[in-house]
């Protein structure tokens, strides 16, 4: 297939629609604009759902009647609007239904900016609506990795029947670059034993959230654990780079990770044996990878574009066994390779101690800049 | 012996096809459940109860499933007619409708109701003004009546600080996506035949492809208002009717012509 240039938020909605998505809901908000923009012609072309809502609590209620009868449903928004929809994510999560949310994320909190951020990191993978869940979310760091994960997003959240997030930020929605699309897949409407379509010839089938009887729902919740706990084990995903013989390893997840591309090969052209680990499923996060490499880093740079919130989870795995650092930059500020070259140099000649705490560290050093 | 002297010639009166059999859970005299009776009563009559897919509300109605046997989903306060609205863009030859109370529609869902309305989205809506949240118990609705007390307005709802009642069916009927709206009420025979008959005509416009369709029904909500079913009727017919003026809000000339 031919390699053409798109811009991100494009290539995603293009790819969705190759997966099979059958009907979009969303609500402007930049920098996600263009997959709304781009479905709102692309959709109806095909015979395919497309509303722009009112509002995003309006358009994620739109994609939970829709994901109720089974088909492929997804919207997209960015940081604010996302909040806006937790309320609809949660009565999904609670229903047990499928769906893709795109997240694009922006500077916050607040009404913030529109320049790429990770803030929403713990928003989106510890839950984020009210209530015991967890969405599956998947941080591509390129476009073209974006559009490989459409269909996997899809296929995720129908077989475990959760949300399944792809987490990215404004610079990868906003940039273009040379992509290979899939091909386009048919639609696949499954007929699930809950769904609704109008009880024709079956017994009717009931899709709520609401258990008023506790012990039901305390099953109910078992239940969606189970399944997320299934996810866990088979839906890890990372990319490393370097590795082989690194002693120390960079980690960072979507685009803070690919700037940490580059800083590795930077690095690595002035000698330093270092070496790059970049999760792409943030949640379920690779634990035990970490855990494992545990044994062959000297010490960890953690780098995001927040205040540490994936750092946390770096450290429930890595457990004080060796050093570890961290460096972000906030509000929209996109960090260059060199910043993260610098800190590299820095952790090798001041390793610190497995104990220390790396956000208060980075936190005094951004201070008294 | 109830069994011998029930017989097909002497039967006027028994449960729809469409209702379960289900023990109503509502208060005895309320009206949701005459409602419900109606709404399943025009889906069987249209033979469309295996087409039909309900959303509930948060309110009393929340478990309208119980009792209206289609297939059934479950929305969040307010946001029905958004998830009516993504379930018939899916299956646009089904019937969709929504069920919902004064407060699911005109406070919180206000903004997902005008918008459906707005985008003549292909539903149906079934709204029961009761002029109170009656599942909470008892507080201010967006429709509860200037002066009327409820447990947030205890010395009657004063319009300086609470403002006025909101009337739907006048306010939806000002946007070119709706089709059919109008207003019944459910405090005697008499009405509730007619009120029968525009849930038919609503339905029968949505089936026909005619756009946004509301009946909203003026209900009872004894034990909210604090009085016995009876009273709580006549309260309906002398208190709510001037304020909420039964009658047809719009008919667009295509739902007219359907003649039901
Ligand atoms: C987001 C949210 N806010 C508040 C509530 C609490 N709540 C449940 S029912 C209800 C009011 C229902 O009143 P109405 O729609 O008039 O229905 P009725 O019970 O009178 O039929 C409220 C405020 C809720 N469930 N969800
Ligand atoms: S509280 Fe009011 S609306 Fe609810 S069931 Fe009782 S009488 Fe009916
Ligand atoms: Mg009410």
């Amino acid at each position: 297939m031919a390699r053409e240039m798109w811009k991100g938020n494009e290539a995603i909605a293009e790819a969705a629609v190759r997966a099979g998505v059958e009907a979009y809901f969303g609500y402007p908000i930049t920098p996600q604009n263009e997959v709304l923009e781009y479905l709102s012609h692309r959709m109806p072309e095909l015979g395919r759902a497309f509303v722009q809502a009112e509002s995003e609590p309006a358009a994620i209620n739109m994609v939970y009647g829709a994901a109720c009868t089974g088909a492929r449903v997804m919207t997209s928004s960015s940081s604010p609007g996302i909040s806006l929809m937790q309320e609809g994510l949660s009565y999904i999560a609670g229903t047990e239904v499928p769906m893709v949310l795109v997240n694009v994320m922006r500077g916050g909190p607040g009404l913030g900016n529109i320049a790429p951020s990770q803030g929403d990191y713990n928003q989106i993978c510890k839950g984020g609506g009210h209530g015991d869940y967890h969405p599956i979310v998947l941080a591509p760091a390129s476009i073209q990795e974006a559009v490989d994960l459409m269909p996997v997003a899809f296929e995720l959240a129908h077989k475990y029947l959760n949300i399944c997030t792809i987490l990215i930020d404004g610079s990868i929605g906003q940039m273009m670059e040379p992509v290979t699309l899939p091909e386009m897949q048919p639609v696949i409407r499954k007929e699930y034993d809950w769904a609704v379509s109008g009880a024709k010839g079956r017994k009717r089938h009931l899709l709520s959230s609401i258990y008023l009887d506790v012990p039901t729902e305390e099953k109910v919740n078992l239940r969606i654990l189970g399944r997320w706990r299934e996810a866990r084990e088979n839906e890890i995903r990372f990319k490393e780079y370097y590795l082989d013989d690194a002693e120390y390893i960079i980690i960072g997840f979507g685009t803070a990770g690919r700037i940490a591309l580059s800083a590795v090969r930077a690095a690595r052209a002035q000698g330093i044996k270092v070496g790059l680990f970049r999760p792409i499923s943030v949640n379920p996060f690779p634990y035990k990878r970490v855990e494992e490499l545990c044994k062959q880093a000297q010490s960890f740079l953690v780098v995001e574009m927040n205040t540490g919130q994936m750092l946390k989870d770096v450290q429930v795995a890595v457990r004080n066994r060796v050093p570890v650092r961290f460096y972000g930059r906030l509000g929209g500020v996109m960090p260059f390779p060199d910043e993260f070259v610098t800190e590299i140099q820095e952790m090798i000649k001041n390793p610190g101690k497995p104990e220390d705490d790396p956000a208060d560290l980075w936190y005094q050093r951004m201070i008294a800049r | 012996m109830v069994a011998t002297i029930i017989n097909p010639e002497n039967l006027v009166y028994a449960r729809p096809k469409g209702f379960t059999d289900t023990p109503s859970h509502y208060c005895p005299g309320c009206t949701h459940g005459t409602a419900h009776r109606l709404v399943a009563e025009v889906l069987e009559e249209m033979n469309v109860l295996d087409k039909a897919i309900g959303v509930a509300p948060v309110g009393c109605a929340v478990f309208a499933y119980n009792y209206i046997d289609t297939d059934f989903v479950q929305a969040a306060h307010g946001r029905a007619p958004a998830m009516a609205t993504g379930i018939k863009r899916v299956w646009p030859d089904r019937v969709v409708f929504s069920y919902q109370g004064d407060g699911d529609l005109a406070s919180i869902g206000m903004a997902e109701t005008v918008h459906a309305a707005a985008r003549g989205e292909n539903i149906t809506i079934i709204f029961i003004n009761n002029a109170i949240y009656g599942m909470t118990g008892g507080q201010m609705a967006p429709t509860t009546l200037p002066g009327m007390k409820t447990t947030s307005s205890p010395n009657g709802r004063d319009v300086e600080t609470q403002g006025y009642p909101i009337r739907m069916a006048e306010l939806l009927a000002t946007l070119d996506g709706a089709g059919y709206i109008v207003r019944r009420s459910l405090h005697d025979p008499a009405n509730i035949r007619k009120a029968k008959k525009a849930i038919r005509t609503a339905f029968e416009a949505q089936v026909h492809g005619l756009g946004f369709s509301l009946v909203e029904l003026l209900s009872t909500c004894n034990t909210g208002w604090g009085v016995t079913p009876i009273q709580s009727l006549a309260w309906l017919e002398e208190h709510m009717i001037p304020a909420f003026p039964l009658g047809d809000y719009k008919i667009a000339p295509e739902v007219a012509a359907l003649k039901i």
